[in-house]
C-alpha cells in the first residue's frame, strides 16, 4: 500500500520578522539537483526489471514471473534480455528518450538479509559498519559549496530519515493534503512567544530554529500566486502520485532545493506479490504514475535532476510456497533524469543459473550501489574524489563503468 | 485537526501576566521523573499518590498492576466500546469479509461488502480509543508503558488485511496481561495469535510436498522465522545463520488458523496442521530438535526465550526504553543477568531496572516519542478529553499513527528517531491548541451524532469550554522546567502559558 499514513501530515507557518531576510535574494539559475527516492521492504526488483532472457527465471517463478515481451500482459522490452514490469508502462517514454537508465544486480556489499540493517547501510553509507553516526546526504550536504539556506536539502515526511541525520541543517515536510495549511505559530504574537523560548543553544532549540525557518520558505513557496495557479482547481491526487506532484511544484518553486530524499514502503511481498496484477504491481504503479508525474511536472528543471530509485537488498529468485518472494541479495537501482545516458542497463548481469546465485538462492550483487551514486555526485554535482572519501568512506576505488552513466 | 480561525478564537483570550509560583525541591523532581518514566507522566493526583506513599513503594505498587484498581471514569469509558470483549474468531464472522457465498448460494452484494468494510472500522476506532483512556486514565500506569514497550517490540501493522479486525485483541490478549510476567509466555501468546500468524505470514507457511500443500499454502515462508530471531529474540547480531532461518521456518510450517472456528466465529483461530508441518528432524542453533510435530515449535520458543543473546537483546531495549537512548552497558549487563537468572521474568527485570541508580541519575535523558508527547500533555493539562480523536490524529501528525506502524521493528523511541525540524513546530502547534483548550473541546461531528460514550462525573461534558490553568500546569511541572523557560513563559501573556509551558523544550523530554 502506498498510504498518506507513510507520509503523515504536517501544519505550516508563515513569514516571521523575527527571522529575518534570509531568503531575500534568490539563488541564480537553476541549481543542479538530486533526488533519492527509498524503497523500504525490499521490492522485487527481478520483477521491475525483468530478465526474461534467462530460462532460470521462469523456472524459478512459475506463478509469479513477468511474461516475455510481446502480449499485453508481458514486459515491456528494454533491449533484447531485460523487460520492464507492464505497469510500468508511464517511464517508457523516458526510456526510448534515454533518460532512464537501470542498473542490475546492484546492492549493498553487507550480506544482511535484515531490512533494518540493511536500510542502515543504504543510508549511512558505511555497508557493514553500524556505527556510522551520519548519514551519507547529510555528508554530502557538507560538501556543497556556496551559501547554506534553510531549504537546501529536503526529507519528505513528519521525521527526519537517517540518510539525512548529522551536522548541517535539513528540512523536512510531510507533504500530506495542504501542507500550507495555516498553524498557530503563524499568528505573530504566539511566534515571538514560542521563539523566545526556544532561544537557547542546545539540539531542541537548534530544530526550532531550523523547523521555524524551512517552513516559513517552503509554506511561502506553496502559497504563491503561480503554485495556485499551477494547481487549476484539480482535485488532490492520492498517494505517491500526489506528493512527487507537490515535490515537483516546490522544487520549481524554491530555487535552493538541491538535495530532496523521500521513502516509501510497503515492499515486502512476501505473500501473494502477484505478477502483472496484483500487490506489487499496484504499488510499482503508483511508483510509476508518480515518477512520470514528478518528471512531468519538473519542466525545465528536469534537465538539472537526477533521481534515484534504490531499495535495500532484492528478493529471492525463487519465489516462495505463498506466491511471494523471501530476503533476497541484488536488486535493481533505478536512475532518470535530463542528465541521465539512459536506455540502458548498466552494471555486469551475472545469471540466475543455480551455480551463479548468490548463497545458492539469490541474484548476486556485481555493482557495490555507492558507485551509481558516487558517479552522480561527482558528474552532477560536480564533487571530487576528496569528498566522495567523506561522502562514502571505504568505498571500493574500482567504480565499473559508472562514469558513463550521466552525460559529460 | 481543528480549523484555525477557532484556535484562533481561543487565543483571543491574551491576559495579563500572571505569576508563576516558587520551584519545589529536589525530591519533586525525583517524583515527576519517576512518573514520566513509569508511565505517561504526572498529573496532580499522581504526584500527591506518590509523596504519601514513597517512590520506593509507588514502584512495587506500579510492579502488580492486577492489584491497583481502576477508576469508574475509566472502566465506564472501557465497558462503551462494545468490540473490546470480542474473540478473535468472533471479530472475523461479526466484523470481518462477508462469506463468499450466503446460504441460497448468492454472493454478497458490493454494498454488502462496502458496509463490512466500514463496520470493521470500528474494531480499530475502539481499539486506539482503549489503548489512549488506558495510557491517559489507569492508574497502572506501568502497565501501560510496558504495553507501549512490548507492543512496538512485537508489532504488527493494522492496515495489513485482517490485522485491522485483531490488533486491539493481540494486545489484550497477549501484550498486556503477559506485560510483566514471564517473556516465554508473552512470546508464545505472540506465536499463537492470528494477528501475528497473518501479519508475518506464519499461517500459510506450509512444508513443500507436504499431504496439504497446495494453493497458497504450497511452501516455506521464512518471514515470521526470520523476524522473531532478529526483533523477537536474539537481535539482528544475536548469532543465527540464514540456514537456521529456513530450518526455523520448517519447524513453524502448520502455525497457521483453524479456519472451522475462524467461519463459526468461536473457538480458538490458532491450530497446528500436521498435514503441512515439515516431518524431518532438524538442527536449529546447533541444537537436534527430533520430528515432533508442533512440539518442536515449542522447543524453538524455548531455547530462542532462555538464550543469552535475547536476555541481552530485550535488556538493551528495556534499558533504551526506561533509562537512556545509549543505556549504560554495565546496567544492560546487570539486566541481561537479572533476565537469565529469573527465567525471563519481567518483572524481576523491571525491579531492577527501576530501583538502579542509572535509572534514578537519568533524569530528562529522553525525549519523549510523540505517543509519549501527547498523552503528557493531556495529563498535564489535567483535564479530561471529550473525544480521542484529536490526540490520535496529533499522533498522525507527529509522525506516530497508533497501530500503523508497517515494519515490524515497530516504533523507536530514540530522540534520533524523532527530533526534526518540522516535528519540532507541528509539536508547538499541538500545544497551543491544547494549551489554549480548543482542542480539548473539540468533538468530531460525527462522533456528535453518535450516542454518548460514557457520562461520568470525572470528565467534563462535552457543551462546556475547556478552561486549561496555566498556574495549574506550571505547579505541577515546577521543578522540570528550567529557569531560561520559566523566564520566557513569565514575559509572555497569561493566556499563552499554558501552551508555552506543554511547547517547551523541557516539557519534551522527560
Amino acid at each position: 500500500m502506498l498510504r498518506r499514513d507513510f507520509f503523515g501530515l504536517a501544519g505550516g507557518a508563515t513569514l516571521s520578522p523575527l527571522l529575518g531576510p534570509v531568503w531575500a535574494a534568490r539563488a541564480d539559475g537553476p541549481p543542479k539537483r538530486m533526488i533519492v527516492v527509498m524503497l523500504r521492504g525490499a521490492v522485487d526488483g527481478l520483477n521491475v526489471v525483468v530478465p526474461y532472457g534467462d530460462s532460470a527465471y521462469y523456472d524459478s517463478r512459475p506463478t509469479i514471473a513477468i511474461q516475455k515481451p510481446g502480449s499485453d500482459t508481458g514486459a515491456l522490452a528494454l533491449d533484447g534480455h531485460f523487460g520492464l514490469h507492464p505497469v510500468l508502462a508511464q517511464l517508457m517514454p523516458m526510456w526510448s528518450d534515454k533518460k532512464l537508465a537501470f542498473i542490475h544486480a546492484a546492492g549493498s556489499p553487507d550480506p544482511s538479509r535484515s531490512h533494518f540493517d540493511a536500510q542502515q547501510y543504504i543510508e549511512n553509507g558505511t555497508p557493514g559498519r553500524a556505527t556510522t553516526p551520519d548519514g551519507w546526504m547529510n555528508r554530502l550536504l557538507a560538501s556543497l559549496p556556496g551559501a547554506r539556506t534553510p531549504t537546501d536539502a529536503l526529507a519528505v515526511g513528519p521525521v527526519l530519515p537517517f540518510i539525512f541525520k548529522g551536522p548541517v541543517a535539513v528540512a523536512n515536510l510531510a507533504l500530506g493534503a495542504k501542507p500550507e495549511a495555516p498553524m498557530a505559530i503563524d499568528h505573530p504574537e504566539v511566534a515571538s512567544a514560542f521563539d523566545r523560548l526556544y532561544d537557547g543553544a542546545g539540539r531542541q532549540e537548534e530544530a526550532y530554529r531550523q523547523g521555524r525557518a524551512a517552513r516559513t520558505q517552503l509554506v511561502a513557496d506553496m502559497s504563491s500566486d503561480e503554485q495556485k495557479m499551477a494547481d487549476n482547481g484539480a482535485p488532490p491526487a492520492q498517494g505517491f502520485p500526489a506528493i512527487a506532484e507537490r515535490l515537483a511544484q516546490l522544487i520549481a518553486q524554491d530555487r535552493h532545493i538541491k538535495l530532496v530524499f523521500a521513502s516509501l514502503g510497503g515492499w515486502d511481498t512476501h505473500i501473494r506479490q502477484g505478477g502483472d496484477k496484483g500487490q506489487l504491481a499496484d504499488q510499482l504503479r503508483a511508483l510509476g504514475n508518480g515518477l512520470a508525474t514528478l518528471a512531468n511536472r519538473l519542466g525545465p528543471d528536469w534537465s538539472n535532476t537526477v533521481i534515484t530509485v534504490i531499495s535495500e537488498f532484492g528478493r529471492t529468485v525463487h519465489e516462495n510456497g505463498n506466491g511471494g518472494t523471501d530476503h533476497g541479495h541484488g536488486n535493481a537501482i533505478w536512475v532518470m533524469g535530463g542528465p541521465v545516458r539512459g536506455g540502458k542497463i548498466y552494471g555486469e548481469w551475472p545469471g540466475l543459473a543455480t551455480a551463479q546465485l548468490y548463497q545458492g538462492r539469490d541474484l548476486a550483487v556485481t555493482s557495490d550501489y555507492r558507485h551509481p551514486l558516487a558517479a552522480i555526485v561527482e558528474r552532477h554535482l560536480r564533487l571530487d574524489d576528496k569528498a566522495l572519501e567523506k561522502i562514502f568512506p571505504g568505498m571500493p576505488s574500482a567504480r565499473g563503468n559508472f562514469a558513463d552513466i550521466l552525460a559529460a | 485537526m481543528i480549523a484555525a480561525s477557532r484556535l484562533l478564537a481561543a487565543l483571543a483570550i491574551v491576559g495579563l501576566i500572571a505569576p508563576l509560583p516558587a520551584r519545589a525541591d529536589s525530591s519533586d523532581l525525583q517524583i515527576i521523573h519517576v512518573l514520566n518514566r513509569i508511565g505517561f507522566g504526572p498529573t496532580a493526583e499522581a504526584i500527591a499518590h506518590v509523596k504519601e506513599i514513597g517512590i520506593d513503594r509507588y514502584i512495587d505498587e506500579q510492579l502488580d498492576p492486577d492489584a491497583i484498581a481502576e477508576p469508574a471514569a475509566l472502566t465506564n469509558r472501557l465497558a462503551a466500546l462494545d468490540t473490546l470483549g470480542l474473540g478473535a474468531a468472533q471479530l472475523f464472522t461479526k466484523y470481518g469479509p462477508p462469506p463468499a457465498e450466503t446460504n441460497d448460494g448468492m454472493k454478497p452484494t458490493q454494498e454488502a461488502v462496502d458496509a463490512r468494510i466500514k463496520r470493521a472500522d470500528t474494531i480499530l476506532q475502539q481499539a486506539r480509543a482503549a489503548r489512549l483512556y488506558r495510557a491517559l486514565y489507569s492508574p497502572r500506569q506501568l502497565q501501560e508503558a510496558m504495553v507501549d514497550f512490548w507492543f512496538n517490540h512485537f508489532n504488527v501493522y493494522a492496515y495489513n488485511g485482517f490485522d485491522s479486525l485483531w490488533i486491539g485483541n493481540f494486545e489484550n490478549e497477549a501484550i498486556r496481561p503477559n506485560a510483566l510476567g514471564h517473556f516465554r509466555d508473552l512470546l508464545l501468546a505472540t506465536a499463537h495469535h492470528p494477528a501475528m500468524l497473518f501479519y508475518l505470514d506464519n499461517q500459510t507457511s506450509t512444508a513443500p510436498g507436504s499431504p496439504n500443500a497446495r494453493g497458497l499454502f504450497a511452501g516455506l515462508n521464512e518471514n515470521y522465522a526470520r523476524e522473531i530471531m532478529e526483533l523477537h529474540t536474539l537481535g539482528a547480531d544475536g548469532g543465527y545463520t540464514q540456514e537456521d532461518v529456513t530450518t526455523l521456518a520448517r519447524i513453524f510450517t502448520g502455525w497457521g488458523f483453524d479456519y472451522r472456528n475462524l467461519s463459526a466465529g468461536s473457538g480458538s483461530v490458532f491450530a497446528f496442521d500436521a498435514s503441512r508441518h515439515d516431518s524431518s528432524d532438524k538442527i536449529f542453533l546447533g541444537q537436534r530438535i527430533p520430528a515432533s510435530g508442533e512440539d518442536e515449535g515449542f522447543t524453538a520458543i524455548d531455547i530462542l526465550a532462555k538464550s543469552p543473546s535475547t536476555a541481552h537483546h530485550i535488556a538493551f531495549e528495556l534499558a533504551q526504553y526506561f533509562v537512556a537512548d545509549n543505556p549504560p552497558p554495565a546496567l544492560v549487563d546487570r539486566l541481561a543477568q537479572r533476565f537469565l537468572d529469573s527465567d525471563g521474568d519481567i518483572k524481576v527485570v523491571m525491579k531492577t531496572l527501576l530501583t538502579s541508580a542509572e535509572f534514578r541519575d537519568s533524569v530528562s535523558q529522553k525525549y519523549k516519542t510523540p505517543y509519549q508527547y501527547v498523552l503528557s500533555a493531556l495529563r498535564a493539562a489535567g483535564v479530561g478529553i471529550k473525544s480521542p480523536t484529536p490526540f490520535l490524529g496529533a499522533m498522525a501528525e507527529l509522525g506516530m499513527p497508533l497501530y500503523l506502524c508497517p515494519t515490524p521493528d515497530g516504533y523507536k523511541n530514540t530522540e534520533d528517531a524523532w527530533l526534526s525540524p518540522a516535528s519540532t513546530t507541528a509539536r508547538t502547534n499541538f500545544a497551543v491548541s491544547v494549551g489554549s483548550g480548543a482542542l480539548l473541546a473539540y468533538v468530531p461531528p460525527s462522533e456528535l451524532l453518535a450516542p454518548r460514550l460514557v457520562a461520568d462525573k470525572g470528565i467534563p461534558d462535552a457543551a462546556n469550554p475547556v478552561a486549561i490553568s496555566a498556574v495549574a500546569i506550571e505547579r505541577l511541572l515546577g521543578p522540570s522546567l528550567s529557569d531560561r523557560t520559566r523566564a520566557a513563559i513569565a514575559k509572555s501573556p497569561a493566556g499563552l502559558q499554558a501552551a508555552l509551558i506543554l511547547g517547551s523544550p523541557d516539557f519534551m523530554r522527560k
